[in-house]
């Protein structure tokens, strides 16, 4: 028996394989360097190996293949825009990351207990939150150019297991954070199941686990439509399910309000774009041919998605549940593209993720900035009167909303523009009423808060606003100014999206 | 067309400054003003510069233009955001950055008690750019944002001293009479790209031949409503005497030189529009006359020296216009006399406000009075721009005015006597009003306040207004020697060269109206220097002069027919608002949150029950592909 060895083009595969190296490295760094040096070492690796994959992932810009890793991958222009979009994002949210104040001193402790107490007053930092999130987003930008149902696996696997741990990380209400990792792990393997089963149904239906495969089937016909329709349906369960879409959305509030903020704005940003880039991958190339099937079945989900979210947002009374909801809601915008099934929805998709990633890890970094003695405040009533204690915070959280509501000059606006009329021309006219008239309920409850902080008198028990650290600062400047500059002058972007988003098959 | 890669600078440089001296905050506090003034002159500088460069080419070669990037590209809908410099351009950029650098130089001294100086002269910048923008753009578009730019910088230095309520009203007023002007210029671009696809000024006159009249009269009087917003033209004149409750530079600056005349320069340069659409150009004419008598009559009862300026300038806009809507012919003498205005009503503005620095900023005329010893520079300067509006040989005002009174003789027929007819009065109730300013001011007995002490104004002060009477003296020789302006600008217009018939010779209309101004004056002497002048207005006046001092009832009219209507809507719109749209998203609200409350039952915090509720989800799934499917 022989062994060929694989032909690998590396180039293509080394922004995951700089990522991956890098969270070794930091593995390696928990183990050997001492505490005291830990937090600057991991920031800096972090944050380099994360720049390093940047600038190697924009020197591949372009090139397209489909045998990088025998078959199991593919490189291509989307592939290019949604690994460098969920790069970007990563960045950002490492700087809020990188402000320990947000996590337990040692995770492993009871909460309560007196080796807690010990931990704290020592002063103990965890470092381990900067290998994990390099681990996520390697899986995060291997999950979009999978080209097999394993590596696809593999990917959700590797981007979610990390996720799990981090969302318990968090110092303050230490219980509600654990009791939201257990869920989210709990529900994530529950789903990854049905994930699992889909791709056994797909495989039964095509005897092939690759995507070309399975399309050549779906194009072919004459296999059994049956193990399709199943497999298809329950793979959507488990991509839904990291999107957040209704009726598999209900760990999102739990865990965005669980979880240490900047682990909220990192998973509510990079997963999006990671989970829905994979989306288009299978619904614009595996299984296009079998739209009759999906597009109703979706095009219901995304309805009912924009509307429970928009909807329910309204009677949230905490910050963090409110944007959780709101995502859901932008679950529902986004998956309107996905059913476009056409160009324009594929262009306008990648522009609206990346949009709301970065205006997404903007309002998480304000949130993590209004505080008082016991941590972050994120109960909405105390909001109140917040333009005038910290116009900076509310102003740059006034801007982000506004983004969320779709108002002109933001990016929300031509990314809820772009997105729609892709729908409209696919004509899936009932999804865009329902998204137009989401939009303005949704509308509701942004203005609603900004109402609050800028035209309500503070309450009593007024919050204080921490100075942000130059990092915090930084992120929220840096959201802004791309928030603005999409909106006021998205044509660069779109062009080049418009360029270079072309699936190969 | 030659391009040029500074005209950019023209704009960046002041809003550079705008934008430094705003966001720098209180660092800028020491050296800002000099850098605001500094940025001013030297756009003046790029703009002699670009003056050097079009003179040595020939005429066809002059504009230049300069592409700064693709603005909107919709579809077919095109946009370049870009500039032009044309002979017509040029004229209003050195008179912009001109007159604005001496009001710049002014207002050091001028505001120099103001803690808030800073934020004056970031203002002045942002209004220099944006006035710069509004004259350079080569579209429609373009134009718009300078446009509301404008309007903008206006709107903040009006309010500028904001802590007094009365101001802030003022600010506001001026900024809702100019919305419905900018409404105006909105429907007109629309109509534009509606009839003719293009909003660029090159497209659209290559378009009028492919245009129906019914859409090119609509635009021109549409762009109308917008000169007329902007230059307080009838009906939305009501704005400018409340203007002038900000500082008197930016009275001098916006209020009478630059910013007001936005509206002759929107007519000249849509001059293919309004040449092709006969109605909307008698309207124009319609609308100048109309503003220049009622202008003029309000200026006959000011005793505010700002306001009876103000009123002047009202009045002299009208005469621009006018003679903007009388077409080709007209067009060459709008601009001149825009330009002598430009000169000798900025610097009577400045003379008015370093009588009121001398004077503890009084305003009121009647408690002024034999000046003239204690404000020497001030009353010479203020002297000769006098003179100059007056239209007396050899001032600026007297070439331009006479040609804008002789045109309108020579629009023929009774359109021609009764235009002509209106400027002859108009200047002789101008005359009249303007000797009233004087005597009121410089002559007579002392009628001051006890604890004035007036007093020249430093150098600072009288400097530029010097500046600015030799501009009165000389400018008005200067651009009609030997028909100058009217061929630098020629190439622009469509010039019909047949000889009209001159209904009165220019020497005969000279003479009218000097007579008419000699009657103007007499009658202010007779009625102010002979008579000893109340230091509180009369009350016992005749009917005509209370409505003049209402300034002609024009605040009552806008009460009763948009106000009153306006509130009763508003209140109908707030009150529908209320019941049917606040109470159906209270509703929504209502409803989601009593289906909240149902679905808490789901969102109850228990694994177990989030797990079944994905495999209900996922059944259903299943069972909505199987039904698609059958």
């Amino acid at each position: 028996m022989s062994f060929t060895a694989p032909v690998l083009s590396y180039s293509l595969l080394s922004p995951m394989l700089i990522l991956l190296g890098g969270a070794l490295i930091g593995v390696l760094v928990e183990a050997f360097v001492s505490k005291a040096l830990r937090p600057a070492v991991q920031l800096t690796l972090t944050l380099g190996t994360l720049l390093l994959a940047v600038m190697q992932l924009w020197r591949i810009r372009g090139q397209q293949s489909l045998t990088a890793a025998v078959g199991t991958i593919v490189f291509d222009g989307p592939a290019f825009l949604l690994q460098a979009s969920i790069l970007i994002i990563a960045i950002i949210s490492v700087f809020l990351i990188a402000d320990t104040e947000h996590f337990a001193a040692l995770p492993a402790a009871l909460p309560g207990s007196e080796e807690e107490r010990q931990a704290v007053q020592s002063g103990n930092q965890i470092t381990e939150v900067y290998p994990l999130t390099l681990f996520a987003v390697a899986g995060m930008v291997m999950f979009p150019v999978a080209n097999d149902l394993i590596t696809l696996f593999v990917a959700l696997e590797m981007l979610s297991l990390p996720l799990y741990l981090m969302a318990g990380l968090s110092r303050r209400r230490r219980l509600a954070s654990q009791e939201a990792a257990l869920k989210y792990f709990l529900l994530g393997a529950f789903s990854s199941a049905f994930f699992l089963f889909g791709a056994a149904y797909l495989y039964g239906y095509s005897a092939s686990i690759t995507f070309a495969g399975i399309r050549e089937a779906i194009v072919g016909g004459g296999g059994n439509d049956v193990l399709l329709l199943i497999g298809i349906a329950f793979l959507s369960i488990g991509l839904l399910f990291k999107v957040g879409a209704v009726p598999f959305h209900s760990w999102s509030p739990d865990v965005y309000q669980g979880a240490p903020t900047p682990v909220t704005a990192f998973m509510a940003a990079a997963t999006k774009i990671a989970a829905f880039g994979a989306m288009l991958r299978i619904y614009y190339t595996v299984f296009a041919n079998a739209q009759w099937s999906w597009t109703p079945v979706l095009s219901g989900i995304a309805i009912v998605t924009m509307l429970l979210g928009s909807l329910v947002a309204i009677a949230q009374r905490d910050v963090k549940r409110m944007l959780a909801y709101s995502s859901i809601a932008h679950a529902g915008f986004l998956l309107s593209g996905v059913i476009a099934l056409n160009k324009a929805g594929l262009d306008a998709t990648i522009f609206y993720l990346f949009a709301y990633g970065v205006a997404t890890v903007g309002a998480f970094a304000v949130v993590t900035l209004v505080r008082d003695s016991a941590g972050e405040v994120t109960d909405l009533n105390r909001w109140k009167g917040l333009g005038k204690r910290s116009p900076f915070a509310a102003t740059s959280f006034a801007l982000f909303l506004l983004a969320f509501a779709g108002i002109p000059l933001t990016s929300g606006f031509i990314g809820k523009f772009s997105i729609f009329s892709a729908a409209y021309e696919s004509g899936a006219k009932g999804v865009v009423i329902a998204g137009v008239l989401s939009s303005a309920i949704a509308a509701f409850f942004y203005i609603r808060v900004i109402v609050l902080m800028f035209f309500t008198d503070a309450t009593e028990d007024g919050t204080s606003v921490e100075i942000p650290s130059i990092l915090t600062q930084a992120s929220v400047v840096i959201a802004a100014v791309v928030t603005v500059a999409l909106g006021v002058y998205p044509a660069p972007l779109l062009d080049f999206i418009t360029n270079l988003a072309i699936f190969i098959r | 067309m030659n391009t040029s890669q500074s005209l950019v600078y023209l704009i960046a440089l002041p809003l550079a400054g705008a934008a430094l001296l705003l966001l720098g905050g209180r660092r800028t506090d020491k050296w800002g003003h000099l850098l605001a003034t500094a940025l001013s002159a030297s756009s003046f500088g790029v703009g002699l510069y670009q003056l050097s460069q079009m003179l040595g080419r020939s005429t066809e070669a002059r504009p230049v233009s300069q592409k700064l990037f693709e603005w909107i590209n919709v579809g077919t809908f095109n946009v370049d955001a870009g500039l032009l410099l044309d002979q017509l351009s040029i004229c209003f950029v050195l008179l912009i950055t001109g007159v604005g650098t001496l009001i710049h130089v002014y207002s050091i001294s001028y505001m120099s008690h103001d803690h808030d100086r800073r934020r004056f002269f970031a203002f002045l910048n942002l209004f220099i750019a944006a006035m710069l923008l509004l004259v350079l753009g080569d579209s429609y578009l373009s134009l718009y944002v300078g446009w509301e730019g404008v309007g903008l910088a206006s709107y903040l230095l009006i309010g500028f001293w904001n802590q007094k309520p009365a101001y802030a009203t003022a600010s506001k007023k001026a900024f809702v009479m100019n919305r419905v002007g900018d409404m105006g210029l909105s429907f007109a671009i629309m109509i534009a790209f509606a009839t003719m696809g293009t909003v660029s000024f090159a497209g659209v006159a290559e378009q009028v031949e492919n245009t129906s009249e019914a859409a090119l009269t609509g635009m021109g009087i549409m762009l109308l409503i917008a000169a007329a917003g902007k230059s307080a033209q009838f009906p939305l004149q009501a704005w400018l005497g409340d203007a002038m409750a900000g500082p008197t530079p930016v009275s001098a600056l916006i209020h009478a030189a630059t910013m007001v005349t936005a509206g002759v320069y929107l007519i000249t340069r849509s001059n293919f529009v309004f040449d092709a659409a006969p109605t909307a150009q008698l309207l124009v004419v319609i609308v100048g006359a109309i503003t220049l008598m009622f202008g003029a009559l309000i200026g006959t009862a000011k005793d505010d020296i700002k306001k009876a300026l103000a009123a002047s300038t009202m009045s002299q806009i009208g005469y621009m216009i006018l003679a903007a809507g009388l077409g080709p012919v007209g067009y060459a003498f709008a601009i001149m006399h825009l330009l002598t205005h430009g000169f000798f009503k900025a610097g009577m503005f400045l003379g008015a406000g370093s009588v009121m620095h001398g004077m503890n900023d009084e305003v009121n005329m009647r408690k002024y009075g034999a000046l003239r010893k204690f404000m020497p520079i001030t009353f010479a300067t203020f002297g000769l721009g006098y003179l100059a509006i007056l239209g007396v040989p050899p001032f600026a005002g007297f070439y331009s005015k006479d040609m804008i009174i002789e045109t309108a003789f020579n629009a023929g027929g009774v359109k021609g006597i009764i235009l002509g007819s209106v400027t002859l009065l108009g200047a002789g109730i101008t005359a009249f009003y303007m000797t009233r300013v004087m005597i009121l001011t410089f002559t007579g007995t002392k009628r001051w306040d006890e604890d004035a002490h007036p007093h020249e104004s430093p150098w600072l002060m009288w400097l530029p207004m010097a500046v600015l009477a030799i501009g009165s003296v000389t400018s008005g020789f200067l651009l009609s020697r030997g028909d100058a302006l009217v061929n630098w600008l020629h190439p622009l217009f469509e010039h019909h060269e047949e000889h009209e018939h001159h209904l009165l010779e220019p020497i005969v209309v000279s003479g009218l109206a000097l007579t008419m101004v000699a009657i103007g004056v007499a009658i202010a002497f007779v009625k102010y220097s002979r008579q000893e002048v109340a230091n509180i207005a009369p009350e016992n006046v005749s009917v005509f002069t209370k409505i003049a001092r209402q300034d002609l009832m024009q605040d009552r009219f806008n009460e009763a027919v948009f106000m009153r209507p306006g509130q009763a809507l508003t209140t109908t719109l707030g009150a529908t608002d209320e019941a049917v749209i606040d109470g159906t998203v209270r509703g929504v609200g209502q409803l989601a949150m009593s289906s909240g409350s149902a679905l808490r039952g789901l969102q109850n915090g228990f694994v177990r029950s989030y797990a079944a509720l994905i495999l209900v989800g996922a059944v259903a799934l299943i069972a909505a592909i199987w039904v698609v499917v059958q």
